[in-house]
């Protein structure tokens, strides 16, 4: 099938330009390419019918958080990453370890047992604003208020740290 | 759906582990940054994934609010970068040990 295809391609852009955000000694060309990740990942969301999220994903993140993320880089004038002179091996060996282990672990499990989740069958109802809109204000009330107080105290943070002095 | 959910949750695992190494092994602050954005949006993925799966609104509302604390998070954390860049001139994560000893 032709979506399922377009999920794979789209989901290879998004991993391959993952690791060129981590890999990239450049910040500016890391950014870019995180931006070039969210779109791709914008598409998965519409393939898997959450159109809300799809937008709300290039809204904020490709448009406001990459520009932040990019006017400070700007800011700070960050050119070329030099090498690191003094690596410290055991530490790197050990982290790497680590998340082959976790990675491992969750990809068995996934993969290995094909009946763990079985395909639904009826329906997707739950895509659009009103079902969304609906819940965040009935259900999630409460933890919608709390979000828009965590913007608030984001907000009074930020100008205090961007003081002169601090 | 048009792919199996483990391939999607698959999907959410790669990002986010690359987002750990990347965590884990830059020393720029700004890259760590945005690999933690990284690991955010391999968890928005796996929620998504679920709610589309489950076929229920729930796991969508929790990305909005993952979103909100995200934007939250690069604002502040930016700020601290650019109070510690104008203290330190400098953003190698290894060169800042104010709180060592």
């Amino acid at each position: 099938m032709s979506l399922s295809l377009l999920f794979y391609c789209v989901g290879g852009i998004a991993i391959g330009s993952a690791i060129f955000v981590v890999l990239n000694r450049n910040a500016v060309y890391s950014a870019i390419s995180l931006v070039l990740c969210f779109f791709s990942l914008a598409v998965i969301y519409l393939l898997l019918e959450a159109y809300v999220i799809a937008v709300l994903e290039i809204f904020i993140y490709a448009g406001a958080i990459m520009v932040l993320f990019l006017f400070v880089i700007m800011l700070l004038n960050l050119g070329r990453e030099d090498a690191l002179p003094n690596l410290n091996y055991l530490q790197r060996a050990t982290s790497l370890l680590l998340v082959l282990l976790f990675f491992v672990g969750i990809f068995l499990l996934m993969i290995g047992d094909q009946g763990l989740f079985p395909q639904p069958t009826e329906q997707f109802v739950a895509g659009g604003i009103y079902p969304l809109g609906e819940a965040l204000f009935s259900k999630y009330l409460l933890p919608f208020e709390v979000a828009s107080l965590l913007l608030l105290v984001a907000l009074i943070g930020t100008v205090y740290l961007a003081k002169r002095k601090v | 759906m048009i792919v199996p959910l483990e391939h999607v949750v698959v999907l959410s695992l790669i990002i986010f582990s690359i987002g750990v190494l990347g965590v884990l092994f830059r020393r720029n602050a700004i890259t760590i940054f945005m690999s933690i954005e990284l690991m955010l949006n391999a968890v928005n993925l796996a929620l998504v994934g679920f709610s589309r799966y489950h076929n229920s609104v729930d796991g969508q509302v929790f990305v909005f609010l993952v979103m909100t604390l995200a934007a939250a998070e690069v604002a502040v954390g930016l700020a601290i970068i650019i109070a510690l860049y104008r203290n330190r001139q400098t953003v190698n994560i290894d060169e800042i040990n104010l709180m060592k000893n």
